[in-house]
């Protein structure tokens, strides 16, 4: 038996070249079943509940940036009727206050912005207005860290960021919403 | 020379295919790990507004999903057309929410557990009232990370 010559002693050898149609078959398969999606989307950290009504609290009105958003979709800023194009520099002025005007925000820091909506808001609206307000918070944060560091607010060290985002907190309140126009 | 030409039999140079498999291998392990098998069945309609403030979500052990939206024409004969809430893949009341919170938040480790995030996929033609009911649920149920899902807005 084993007394073959070297020349007949071939490797057993499985053919291979269809192991990769056997792969190419799964991996089209994955291809096909699977979507890449990464989940993105706008961040927000919701106030903690609690069954007491909130304290009262005594607010100077030129610090607070009343946004309401009614059930027809319309925007209502400080009183006056607005447009969502114009929402994220007004929103910006106002948290800033270059001009040191008395009916805008005193500091960054006491800047309130206070989102009020109806419960017949459309939602594509709303999340349109609370972008708007976020937006405005970026690129104001984006700006000082251009100012101050010279660098892009992302590429700052931790300890940079906090202090940019202590200098330019992000508050918006969310009231709760009215009843109105709510679609049965 | 000859001691070179002589060899037995003329052989084709053939490139060895052996190694293919394992590229072919390598890529599929590849979208194997990036992709997600999408485990529920969206029974609501659920076209996300598009936004440009985005925050990716990064972990993906660590997120929660919550539809509302319509309900799919097949469903609205049972449903109706008002938005609904659904949870996993199927309808839920607002008042299961702790549950469903509870039953994800049990599968992630005791250290992670302040990073959960909640992930609303909220369709864009939906009003406010159901949305700020679950806010309100999800409040209460101590869950506040929560993240709009929004797509990318390129203007």
């Amino acid at each position: 038996m084993s007394k073959k010559r070297a020349k007949d002693r071939m490797k057993p050898e499985v053919n291979a070249g269809s192991m990769a149609d056997i792969a190419f078959l799964l991996l089209i398969f994955f291809l096909v079943t699977t979507t890449i999606d990464v989940d993105k989307g706008v961040l927000v950290k919701l106030p903690p509940w609690s069954n007491e009504p909130p304290p009262e609290m005594k607010m100077n009105t030129r610090n607070v940036y009343s946004v309401l958003v009614n059930a027809n979709n319309e925007l209502l800023v400080r009183g006056e009727p607005a447009s969502l194009r114009t929402l994220r520099d007004n929103t910006k002025e106002f948290i800033m206050n270059p001009r040191r005007l008395d009916n805008m925000a005193q500091d960054p820091t006491k800047a309130i912005i206070s989102l009020k909506n109806d419960r017949g808001t459309n939602y594509k609206t709303y999340l349109e207005v609370y972008n708007e307000l976020k937006a405005a918070y970026n690129e104001l944060r984006e700006e000082e860290a251009q100012k101050k560091y010279g660098k892009s607010f992302a590429f700052l060290e931790k300890g940079q960021q906090r202090e940019i985002r202590s200098r330019i907190p992000l508050v918006i309140s969310e009231a709760e919403p009215t009843d109105f126009g709510e679609e049965n | 020379m000859a001691k070179f030409t002589k060899k037995r039999g003329a052989s084709k140079p053939e490139v060895s295919t052996a190694s293919l498999p394992d590229i072919i291998f390598m890529l599929l392990f590849f979208f194997m790990v990036v992709t997600v098998l999408r485990d529920a069945e969206l029974k609501v309609e659920n076209n996300v507004p598009s936004a440009t403030e985005l925050t990716k979500l990064e972990k993906k052990s660590l997120v929660n999903h919550m539809f509302i939206g319509k309900p799919m024409t097949n469903y609205q004969k049972t449903y109706g057309t008002k938005p609904r809430l659904q949870l996993g893949d199927k309808f839920a009341d607002i008042s299961e929410i702790p549950l469903y919170l509870e039953k994800h938040r049990s599968t992630v480790p005791e250290v992670q557990r302040p990073g959960i995030t909640t992930s609303l996929k909220v369709d864009g033609n939906v009003t406010m009232g159901v949305v700020s009911d679950v806010k309100t649920e999800l409040r209460k149920s101590g869950q506040l990370k929560i993240n709009y899902s929004a797509k990318k807005r390129v203007d």
